[in-house]
């Protein structure tokens, strides 16, 4: 392992990180225009990512759809190649996907429907992992009862002969976590495991990786767009809008203290029965298109607090809290917002309570009409 | 976003801001409905009974095969085979006509198709969840509310039922300019305001959201919510509110009813209902969802899962996953019954006296003094 990749950890972890993508960009090629127009565009669904996961911790990816969220885990898995940026196993760039990869990181998928083979029982879907990766040892099928008992479905022998069909969505799930665990991994990629679920079943699940994060030390990357959920498993929250992360911080601290104005947006939005101020809806409207993103910083166009700098120059990541970092102008230091404009930059001097009346911009025409596109290349 | 006009003949009751005392205008009553026939069938919803007031919002809350839709989709008379209503009336009060005292009264269960189409859409619109497949794909907004005005409208000339096309969208936050749009051009939160708008061309009196904003994203749906609220309270329409999220619901509705396994389990004004739930499942259920604020804890959420309703457990559906079951609970079914001196209604044998209540489903009910969700919205 080298130390020069380890010193160059960005966010202060304190445990050394088992995987870590560092500035991942991901384009896909979109058809654009119409008639003799018409040609092709790149959409960034990624754009400049960075991420760590340490062992022991649950870090949640929230967003929107199309923010990109599921495309970043998709990229930790090497399920697709980033086109920019790399991803580093202990410290070590990774190129394409060697089985030892696979052994070491695993995915969870949103739909346990789709991500189930419904013509083969429980019990192959738990061998096949076992025998491709040599695992398993003498007694194969004391190693998948094993397994269907680190996820609670007990007792084993209730369910390895089973087809997906005859097992519930939350089962169903933890079978899935069950055969990202049969090789062991270090990692696991957990995207939207309970979206698709009963509310009912939901916490099962969720306690379920903070389980495997407690007693197995895994690294879990927890996808979602649920922020209530990620403040309730995981350790740091990042947040992502339009392909890139916007705010990192400690779950608690980020939820209770966003510095982020679509932080803050998206905290206001959700449903919260304890509510005791109306919802503030400041910036609200559409993601904007990815193929010809907002110049400068990506929210500006919603923000309730966008100044001249923000259109212009992207906003750097400042540490507000430490570990808590938000890539906003509006935590930048008002003598240091180069190039700024004076004026502007006078009127928002030390304005850090951030809830001026400020009504949304209009939001283009064309911009939404290309969300569904965006939303369709998450 | 322009006032909008009166092309119906009847005039707008005013908005309530406390629905408590409005007459009905939607009275389910002892409906059944069943999937398939005879020993096959699987009773999806079992005597139900549901009284939706002018202007109210009446949240419906369950999980995935809880009946909930299959109650909407009866009421309006819907429901695709297999699906059975095998008792029950759906009445619908219509509202006083100018110069008479009381509106008139239909069993929609036992209307022809003539009184149906007289009430459909008309009186008693419909949003579902996948606004992609309700809006048909082939025609632009615009021509299915040109279709929808010819023939509930025929007064209209064609530019008039455009103008009204364009007032409506620009009543939910389009532009008019959408009505050339097909609906694959919109995203998701514009076909669901486009379903919205369309819901409302005839100015119904009771509007049906099933699950309305589930596909959609968190500030999408916020934004969609707070418009069809402030539409609810202007133009005042009852709206049933059918969800998954009991977290949402609280918000929203005025009066939450909570289902499980085919039958209504508990009614409750939202307030009550969200600070001191009396069935264990609501109780279980408002400790799905992870509070926003906060020391985080554990949550422990609803041990098992929902039931097979072809092999539902015997007396109580939910006594498998109760932390309180009785004896009694597996044996007998209970019926939803008025808890004495409130407006709430529970199906529980904890409360049926004769056993002691938990202290977690004995909280003082806030009762008048938490604020209603129609106060709350009329504050914002």
């Amino acid at each position: 392992m080298s130390l020069t990749a380890q010193q160059a950890a960005a966010p202060p972890v304190s445990v050394r990180p088992v995987l870590e993508g560092r500035g991942l960009t991901k384009f896909f090629s979109v058809k654009h225009g119409r008639g003799i127009f018409a040609g092709t565009a790149r959409l960034f669904a990624v754009d400049d990512v960075s991420i760590v996961l340490a062992p022991g911790t649950v870090t949640a990816l929230v967003g929107e759809s199309g923010s990109g969220k599921t495309t970043v885990a998709r990229i930790l898995a090497k399920i697709i190649n980033p086109d920019g940026g790399e991803v580093l196993l202990d410290g070590e760039p990774v190129s394409g996907r060697p089985r030892s990869y696979a052994r070491q990181v695993q995915m969870v998928f949103q739909d346990p429907f789709a991500s189930l083979n419904p013509i083969h029982r429980i019990n192959y879907h738990l061998l096949r992992p076992l025998k491709i990766h040599g695992l398993g040892g003498d007694d194969v099928n004391e190693a998948v009862e094993d397994l269907l008992r680190r996820v609670a479905l007990e007792p084993p022998q209730q369910f390895t002969r089973k087809f997906p069909h005859e097992l519930s969505g939350g089962q169903r799930q933890r079978v899935a976590i069950a055969r990202a665990l049969s090789v062991r991994p270090r990692v696991l990629l957990a995207d939207e495991p309970v979206s698709m679920l009963d509310v009912s079943i939901r916490l099962g699940i969720l306690n379920l990786l903070a389980d495997l994060r407690d007693r197995e030390h895994l690294a879990i990357l927890y996808v979602t767009h649920d922020i209530a959920s990620a403040r309730y498993l995981a350790d740091t929250i990042a947040v992502m809008y339009a392909g890139q992360v916007v705010e990192t911080a400690p779950s608690a601290r980020l939820t209770d203290h966003p510095a982020h104005p679509y932080t803050q947006l998206l905290l206001s939005a959700a449903p919260d029965p304890d509510r005791v101020e109306p919802p503030n809806l400041a910036g609200s409207g559409a993601p904007p298109s990815l193929i010809a993103p907002p110049s400068g910083c990506r929210f500006h166009p919603r923000c309730p607090h966008a100044m001249a700098i923000c259109s212009t120059t992207a906003p750097p990541s400042v540490t507000v809290d430490p570990g808590h970092a938000a890539n906003c102008w509006l935590h930048v230091d008002p003598s240091r917002r180069v190039p700024s404009n004076p004026e502007v930059v006078a009127a928002n001097a030390g304005s850090t309570s951030m809830r001026p009346p400020a009504a949304p911009p209009p939001i283009g025409t064309t911009q939404m009409r290309r969300t569904e596109e965006d939303r369709s290349m998450e | 976003m322009s006032e909008m006009s009166h092309p119906a003949p009847t005039p707008r009751m005013p908005a309530y801001s406390s629905a408590s005392k409005a007459e009905p205008v939607l009275e389910v009553r002892g409906l059944n409905v069943d999937y398939g026939f005879g020993t096959e069938a699987v009773h999806a919803v079992v005597d139900c009974n549901l009284v939706l007031r002018r202007g109210q919002v009446l949240g419906l809350a369950g999980e995935s095969g809880s009946g909930k839709s299959t109650i909407a989709m009866a009421a309006i008379r819907l429901l695709r085979s297999p699906g059975v209503i095998t008792a029950g009336e759906v009445l619908f009060h219509s509202r006083p006509l100018e110069g008479e005292s009381s509106g008139q009264t239909l069993d929609l269960l036992r209307a022809d198709d003539a009184e149906l189409r007289r009430v459909r859409w008309s009186e008693i619109s419909v949003v579902f969840q996948s606004a992609l497949n309700a809006l048909n794909p082939v025609i632009t907004i615009g021509a299915q509310f040109d279709d929808l005005l010819k023939v509930h409208r025929p007064h209209l000339s064609t530019t008039e039922r455009w103008d009204r096309g364009v007032e409506l969208l620009e009543m939910v936050g389009m532009t008019g300019d959408r009505l050339r749009s097909y609906s694959h051009e919109l995203s998701g939160g514009m076909r669901q305001r486009a379903m919205i708008a369309m819901a409302l061309a005839l100015e119904p009196q009771v509007m049906i959201l099933d699950e309305p904003t589930t596909a959609l994203d968190v500030v999408t749906q916020r934004e969609i919510l707070e418009e069809l609220m402030g539409l609810r309270d202007r133009l005042g329409f009852a709206a049933l509110f059918i969800t998954h999220d009991l977290s949402l619901l609280v918000e929203l509705a005025d009066e939450i009813v909570v289902m499980y396994a085919g039958r209504l389990m508990e009614s409750a004004p939202a307030a009550s209902l969200f600070r001191s739930p009396r069935l264990p499942y609501t109780y279980g259920l408002l400790h799905c969802f992870p509070p926003m604020h906060g020391e985080r804890t554990p949550m422990e959420g609803i041990p098992g899962s929902p039931p097979d309703l072809r092999a539902l457990p015997s007396g109580c559906s939910f006594h498998p996953r109760c932390p309180w079951a009785m004896e009694r609970c597996r044996k007998e079914t209970p019926v939803l019954t008025r808890l004495d001196g409130s407006g709430r209604e529970v199906a529980c044998w904890l409360h049926a006296g004769g056993a002691t209540v938990p202290t977690e489903l004995a909280v003082a009910d806030p009762g008048d003094r938490g604020p209603s969700a129609a106060t709350r919205r009329a504050t914002r």
